[in-house]
């Protein structure tokens, strides 16, 4: 079994943002990168998929600059079996549709069975990759999945929708998307760490993809970004303290006083 | 000049902080108070190769070097020390005692149990009377019909308990001095070999500590380990990598402390203000950022050197040594910034200051370190 993750190399959920002096990027200066954990859960399911059928290769594939090769690397640490990256000067990582018209180029360039996708990239939140890949592959696509169980010709995916788990049985080719409490993300071991190196990790670019600059540039900027604002900064909570018939009556004032709620 | 670390270096660090802060930081306390020895984590780290780091994968282990020793001993220790103890012991001296001077069978028998963590290490020189004097050891090897005869007792012995292998130096000509010490393998279960008092320790309580027995322990011929007679030159090269290990264990403990003060003194507010915003306090920040900075290149530098089979005496010990030293002072100074709640177990920097007084003691004392780097520089 062909099995295809497509991964997102993202800004460290811990780290510190800043806006770029253009106003509409992130100032990526002083910012450790990391997989999109979204992406951790979709290596791992994937990973796992190949052991339980006892068969099978885990492909990665990245659209991204230079540096999301480290991220390709840490995939192939935790065990995938080789990686393809996807980098070109025309290309923007985080514009969905483009990425996604690129993804499938090059997943149908390799073959699949397989593909499993983060269901979101962390930083831009677009939840937009994965079922427009499936789209542009006609292929069935189930998101925001926390149980899969795959057999070789067949899929039975869980996802929680409101107040229940809704099960979804599909044939394959599919796509899923993963999300958090899909499985716990192994660490990369060190004999993994020191074999990543030897595995094949593939450059390709637009060219590679039979892609001309005006069709690269006539997908782009269906989706623009005008401007980043940082959040406001949250307001300062109440700590109460004391025996309850102390604090009920301080959360009372604060609650009258400070936020007019009452 | 490069200082720069490998990719895969890079990738270890994150690896291991990130294990260290999802598996290890939410139990510390737990295994402090019960002093009891965490084989849930070690079993874990067993799995990720953390048992067998400078083993060859020929012998099952994963064949990193020293510079990744000592990124993992720093990155393990930054969270817990006891645990970053107990990886530097089983590897740096019981592994790499067997894996750089035993014979191929020795290292068949021995290492890839050791390098998969199915069987911990202890390596055992000091003695009662024996501390910084370590050539004036008193355990006794004798050989009789073809059968090594162990006596005498090893006291603060790392993984006493929990090992399972223990490389045991002893004394096989009592007429050559240092040049008449040997090292032995020995196994648990061994007639005669056995654990005496665990101790009650200040710090690095989930590490295990205790005393070894050998009471007439006859042991095969074939376990003499390395040529008889180099057993305390053998251990003085394995202790320049030790030392290292120890460098490497301070600078995770200063580390682990400075981004508890970094993080409590932007949060902490007096007079109005976060603690952070008076000079008194940023300029002790300020010291413990540049003293750990210039502890993890001596560390780092060291390591290189070792990697690069170079001589590195001298620059081991002034590692130790400085990094050691660094690393008490930066714990002390983290309490006093924590201030009243830096003196209760409900913050984490108390347990790094019991912690990091080992660090002056094993492996060494900060009085041997400098006499050990006198005498390279009168050289």
């Amino acid at each position: 079994m062909k099995i295809i993750v497509c991964i997102k190399q993202v800004p460290d959920t811990e780290a510190k943002i800043k806006i770029a002096p253009d106003g509409r990027a992130i100032d990526d200066a002083e910012i450790n990168y990391i997989i999109n954990p979204y992406e951790e859960y979709a290596i791992e399911e994937g990973l796992r998929t190949k052991e339980s059928l006892g068969e099978g290769e885990v492909i990665l594939i990245s659209v991204g600059p230079e540096r999301a090769s480290t991220a390709l690397r840490s995939g192939l640490a935790m065990g995938a079996d080789r990686a393809i990256h996807i980098n070109d000067s025309l290309l923007d990582e985080n514009d969905p549709l483009l990425v996604a018209t690129i993804l499938s180029k090059a997943i149908q360039q390799e073959g699949y069975n397989l593909i499993l996708c983060g269901v979101q990239g962390v930083g831009t939140d677009h939840y937009q990759v994965g079922p427009i890949l499936a789209e542009l592959l006609g292929i069935p696509h189930v998101g925001v999945v926390t149980k899969l169980q795959i057999s070789p010709d067949k899929a039975v995916a869980h996802r929680e929708i409101e107040g229940v788990s809704e099960v979804i049985e599909t044939p394959l080719p599919a796509l899923f998307t993963a999300q958090k409490g899909l499985n716990e993300p192994r660490y990369p071991s060190l004999k993994g760490i020191m074999m990543a190196k030897k595995k094949p990790l593939t450059l390709l670019d637009c060219q590679h993809l039979g892609l001309s600059e005006e069709e690269v540039n006539k997908l782009k900027g269906k989706a623009l970004i005008i401007k980043l604002e940082l959040p406001p900064m949250r307001p300062k909570g109440l700590v109460v303290q004391g025996e309850p018939s102390e604090t009920v009556k301080q959360l009372i004032e604060w609650l009258q006083k400070e936020t007019g709620i009452l | 000049m490069d200082f720069s670390f490998t990719e895969e270096q890079e990738m270890t660090r994150q690896m291991v902080r990130e294990f260290a802060e999802r598996e290890i930081a939410p139990v510390v306390m737990e295994y402090d108070e019960s002093q009891q020895f965490p084989w849930e984590i070690i079993r874990k780290l067993a799995e990720l190769g953390l048992l067998g780091i400078l083993i060859s994968p020929d012998y099952g282990g994963s064949g990193m070097g020293y510079i990744d020793l000592a990124i993992i001993i720093e990155e393990l220790s930054r969270v817990d020390p006891s645990i970053g103890l107990t990886v530097a012991a089983h590897n740096s001296l019981c592994c790499n005692h067997i894996y750089l001077y035993g014979t191929e069978k020795q290292k068949k028998n021995y290492l890839p149990l050791l390098a998969s963590g199915k069987k911990l290490g202890a390596w055992a020189l000091t003695e009662a009377e024996a501390g910084s004097d370590a050539s004036a050891i008193r355990a006794t090897a004798i050989l009789r019909d073809g059968q090594w005869v162990l006596n005498g007792s090893k006291l603060f012995i790392t993984n006493a308990n929990v090992g399972e292998v223990a490389v045991v130096l002893a004394v096989t000509d009592k007429s050559k001095g240092a040049k008449g010490i040997s090292a032995f393998i020995l196994e648990k279960g061994m007639a005669g070999f056995r654990v005496g008092k665990k101790e009650n320790k200040l710090g690095v309580r989930a590490s295990d500590t205790a005393e070894l027995i050998m009471e007439d322990c006859s042991i095969p011929q074939e376990n003499l380990l390395g040529k008889e007679g180099e057993g305390f030159i053998n251990a003085l090269a394995l202790l320049d990598g030790g030392r290292v290990g120890i460098a490497a264990f301070s600078v995770g403990i200063a580390q682990g402390v400075m981004e508890l003060c970094l993080k409590y003194s932007k949060e902490r507010v007096q007079f109005g203000k976060p603690i952070a915003k008076f000079q008194a306090i940023q300029w002790i920040l300020a010291d413990m950022a540049t003293q750990i900075d210039a502890a993890r290149l001596l560390t780092y530098r060291a390591a290189y050197l070792r990697q690069q089979e170079q001589r590195s005496t001298k620059e081991a010990s002034m590692a130790k040594l400085y990094a050691s030293e660094m690393a008490v002072r930066a714990t002390e100074k983290a309490v006093q910034i924590f201030g009243g709640y830096g003196f209760t177990k409900d913050y984490p920097v108390e347990k790094f200051y019991r912690d990091v007084k080992i660090a002056t003691i094993g492996e060494g004392t900060s009085e041997i370190q400098h006499l050990v780097i006198a005498r390279q520089i009168l050289e």
